[in-house]
């Protein structure tokens, strides 16, 4: 299941949240700080996978734009790498050039 | 006045034009004002801009609350545009901790009813978003409705509503049973997908909804391969492969479905098969669907060879460059290696190749997966391997590695030696991450294994030369050297190269570590341990050793300072016990190492208060207890026993079974019949004055055995009596052994003693019983 959908720009600051499950305000924020500076910190040759918590963090980055989606341990990961692509896609489709205006 | 509201875009415009924070926060606070003011004034047609713009800037991070109760009334409004401003507000700003949101449930239940699609379709979007539970079981039945209308785009969001409601509230699935087998038949996607979820929702809550959903494996076989049989098909094709979301919900439900279940399994059999051969795999959607087969195919009852061919499978993504498929891959192998653990020994070597790879999170999986392939065939290959990788491995993997290959060496290790010398490479690369028994576990090891003493020393100490800093390594090193040190000055060993230890370069080694700042205070203990026993086992004189023990007897360290007094002690004025004490340890059960250390630093101890060693008291113990057993209540006490009883301290005495001391009270017979005779003898112990031992003897001269033999005995309210059990019960004839039982009186008041005395026995084939009373008590047992 997934639990969270974040869309961060490459300085840190969050463009996009939706949260799943009831998070607390703060606590999001503090999550969102973690997550992004894990994924910030991956270099190209690694893996897009990362175990955080108890989620795992899948990520994807487009340009200036890092989505990351956490899920719970019976997602299938890689369908969800390949889900963040084609919801990607669908936005470039439907507002032409998503990713180099956020 | 009315001030023409602004537009969103506007207002968009306006914030990003703001250069800084805080002109940021200017203006949204001024627009915040506006909006404020045009709530209370309530102008219906701008209501919704109003709140747009408010939506906006909430999703900035600015307090929006004031806004829900618009929320509301832009629901409730007839007009499609207030409805999506305000349900869409309603999502973001209403969730179930606030009051307010109950209040929307009749305006859904009216949209729901409508008919027009859009709304309705706003209505549940709405619902399955913050839908609490009361909304959910008032609502329930109107979405259950909505599942079979006609229209896919609102029978898609009907059941989306009927995943978030199960939910929430599992009681409510039944109502969701009986569509879902209806909507199996869809042609549409999105509704397919959906209703795949709500089934997967359902069957992991309930079990009888799993039994119910078993039946409906068949279908589920025949849409899975018509998506993967038909062609290209433009609407549904990703990168080649006909809707990958899809197939992947339905492998997943199959797998559900599957688990723990035979026919189910069978029937997916073929399935799996097809698809796991004929999927694409160049691009990353036919690899997802590939994983998701091999989930299922390990999760259900499947056919052996399917299993092989599923191993096979992830053997492959190993070999793919792209670094997600091998973490999946790792990932899933590590699953399977318990209950297919031949199969993924064939891929063995490509596991060993991803070690190396620079990405952290797949080399801690190939880690995890190479210890747990390793067996006692491959156990020498596979500890090189990881050993070279224990060398590069990142810190934070370092423990793990090393507490690994220490468990494998354990379980497989083929020799003692070569045990020993894979703990001694381990513990010399990575020899402060690993954990803290392995010191324990090594000196039993190398204890235990006595061929390989000469050789443990050697390869201990010429490791040790080189550097003290790892610590598990120097407090093993100085524990061999201490308890080996004979074996090290000896000179040849033929395992190792000829090494040439004078005994000063020993101590001056052993001194280094003690006086090394890097050392713990462990690690000084074990090494004037070892220094002391050196001091036995060298044939040079102790001088230096003495030296240095002295030293240390005003070292900081409570722990250093007391073993260094104890075995300044042990110079001075125990040297004729020095070498017992110090001996070669023997060896010591499992986690007993610590154990022996604290009893060699108690028997120190011991020697120190000046009291005779344990070892000679516990025979002469032994002796005294065979006096009592044997001859008649003699009035002289054991001479032996003399002198462990002059003015040292009792409490090391306090054995069953006092021994008593010497006393001059005679003896007194008090009974005589037939040949049966009774005696008493008195002892009053020094250090207890209010305690009276009295030892009752029987001996039987006559030419019958008295049998049955019981005395009890009676005294005063004032005085304890406790009766110790009796040598026994039979007082054979003519002389033979007697039979001797203990009475303790406990004479606090010093009253004048009475004993009162019942006899019943056998003898002569007659029961007797006696009771009398003792006349002629000496004074000294009771002042």
């Amino acid at each position: 299941m997934i639990k969270f959908f974040l869309m961060v720009n490459k300085q840190g600051q969050t463009r996009l949240s939706k949260y799943y499950e009831h998070v607390e305000i703060n606590k999001r924020t503090l999550l969102e700080t973690e997550v992004i500076k894990s994924c910030l910190s991956r270099s190209n040759e690694q893996c897009s996978f990362i175990e955080f918590k108890d989620f795992k963090l899948i990520y994807r980055q487009y340009a200036a734009l890092f989505i990351v989606v956490g899920v719970n341990d019976t997602e299938n990961e890689m369908a969800i790498y390949e889900f963040i692509h084609n919801f990607v896609e669908v936005l470039d489709e439907y507002f032409s050039r998503v990713v180099n205006n956020v | 006045m009315v001030v023409p509201s602004s537009k969103l875009q506007d207002l968009i415009e306006e914030i990003r034009g703001a250069k800084t924070q805080a002109q940021e926060r200017e203006v949204i606070q001024k627009e915040c004002a506006h909006i404020r003011a045009s709530f209370r004034d309530g102008d219906p047609l701008h209501r919704h801009r109003q709140l747009a713009k408010l939506l906006y800037v909430h999703m900035l991070g600015y307090p929006a609350h004031f806004g829900q109760m618009e929320c509301l009334k832009l629901i409730a409004s007839p007009r499609f545009t207030d409805k999506r401003v305000g349900y869409l507000g309603a999502m973001l700003l209403l969730d179930e901790r606030q009051d307010a949101h109950l209040l929307i449930t009749n305006s859904i239940k009216n949209d729901l009813s409508q008919g027009i699609q859009a709304v309705q379709g706003l209505a549940l979007c709405t619902l399955s978003t913050v839908g609490s539970a009361e909304m959910c079981r008032d609502l329930a039945t109107e979405v259950e409705k909505l599942l079979l209308q006609p229209g896919p785009y609102v029978r898609k969001k009907a059941v989306l509503t009927a995943v978030h409601i199960i939910r929430k509230v599992p009681e409510l699935s039944n109502i969701f049973l009986p569509p879902c087998a209806q909507l199996l038949h869809e042609r549409h996607h999105g509704v397919l997908l959906g209703t795949i979820t709500l089934i997967t929702e359902l069957c992991e809550r309930s079990p009888a909804a799993l039994k119910h959903f078993r039946k409906v494996v068949p279908q589920l076989v025949q849409i899975l391969w018509t998506l993967v049989t038909t062609g290209y098909s433009t609407e549904h094709s990703i990168s080649g492969v006909s809707d990958p979301f899809l197939q992947v919900q339905i492998l997943r439900l199959l797998r559900i479905l599957g688990r723990n279940h035979e026919e189910s399994s069978e029937t997916m059999n073929d399935l799996l098969a097809q698809v796991a051969t004929n999927t694409d795999t160049s691009r990353n959607a036919g690899n997802a669907v590939l994983f998701e087969t091999v989930l299922t195919i390990m999760d259900i009852r499947s056919v052996a060879g399917l299993r092989v061919l599923a191993v096979n499978i992830l053997g492959r993504f190993l070999l793919n460059s792209d670094k997600n498929i091998r973490y999946v891959a790792l990932t899933s192998l590590l699953r399977v290696v318990q209950s297919d653990h031949s199969a993924v020994q064939r891929h063995r070597p490509t596991v060993v190749e991803c070690l190396r790879e620079p990405d952290a999170s797949l080399s801690r999986r190939a880690l995890e997966l190479s210890l747990a392939l390793v067996n006692s065939s491959n156990v020498r290959a596979m500890t090189q391997e990881l050993q070279s990788f224990l060398e590069s491995c990142p810190p934070d993997l370092r423990s793990d590695c090393a507490s690994g290959i220490l468990l494998a060496a354990e379980r497989f290790a083929p020799t003692k030696r070569w045990h020993i010398d894979t703990i001694l490479r381990v513990l010399t690369m990575a020899g402060t991450h690993v954990r803290d028994d392995a010191v324990a576990n090594l000196t039993q090891l190398i204890g235990g294994a006595q061929e390989l003493h000469a050789y443990s020393v050697r390869r201990l100490y010429s490791a040790l030369a080189e550097d003290i800093s790892q610590q598990p390594l120097v407090q093993v090193a100085a524990w061999c050297i201490g308890e080996y040190g004979d074996l090290l000055l000896e000179g040849s060993c033929e395992e190792t190269e000829p090494l040439q230890v004078e005994e000063e370069e020993v101590l001056a080694l052993l001194e280094k570590v003690l006086q090394s700042h890097m050392s713990l205070p462990a690690t000084r203990g074990y090494a004037l341990t070892a220094l002391m026993k050196l001091s036995t086992r060298l044939r040079g004189d102790n001088n230096r050793i003495r030296q240095v023990v002295s030293v240390y007897g005003s070292c900081l360290d409570v722990e250093l300072q007391q073993r260094a007094v104890e075995y300044n002690a042990l110079f001075q004025k125990y040297d004729y016990m020095r070498a017992a004490i110090l001996e070669k340890m023997p060896l010591v059960e499992r986690g007993g190492t610590q154990d022996e250390e604290a009893k060699e630093s108690k028997e120190a101890q011991h020697s120190e208060a000046a009291v005779i060693p344990t070892e000679p008291q516990t025979s002469k113990l032994l002796d005294l207890l065979d006096l009592l057993d044997g001859t008649s209540g003699a009035a002289q006490p054991p001479p032996p026993l003399e002198p462990s009883s002059e003015g040292t301290s009792v409490h090391l005495l306090d054995l069953p079974c006092v021994s008593p001391a010497p006393a001059s009270i005679p003896n007194l017979k008090v009974f005589e019949r037939e040949g049966l005779q009774l005696t008493l003898s008195f002892v009053r112990p020094p250090g207890t004055p209010a305690l009276l031992l009295i030892m009752v003897t029987a001996i039987n001269t006559s030419e019958a055995d008295v049998t049955h033999f019981v005395c009890q005995a009676a005294v005063p309210k004032s005085f304890q009596l406790q009766l110790q059990a009796p040598s026994g019960d039979t007082v054979p004839a003519q002389g033979g052994l007697p039979m001797t039982q203990l009475l303790r009186i406990l004479n606090p008041k010093k009253a004048p003693l009475r004993l009162k005395l019942r006899l019943t026995y056998n003898h002569f084939g007659q029961s007797v019983q006696e009771i009398f009373e003792v006349n002629n008590l000496p004074v000294e047992t009771w002042q």
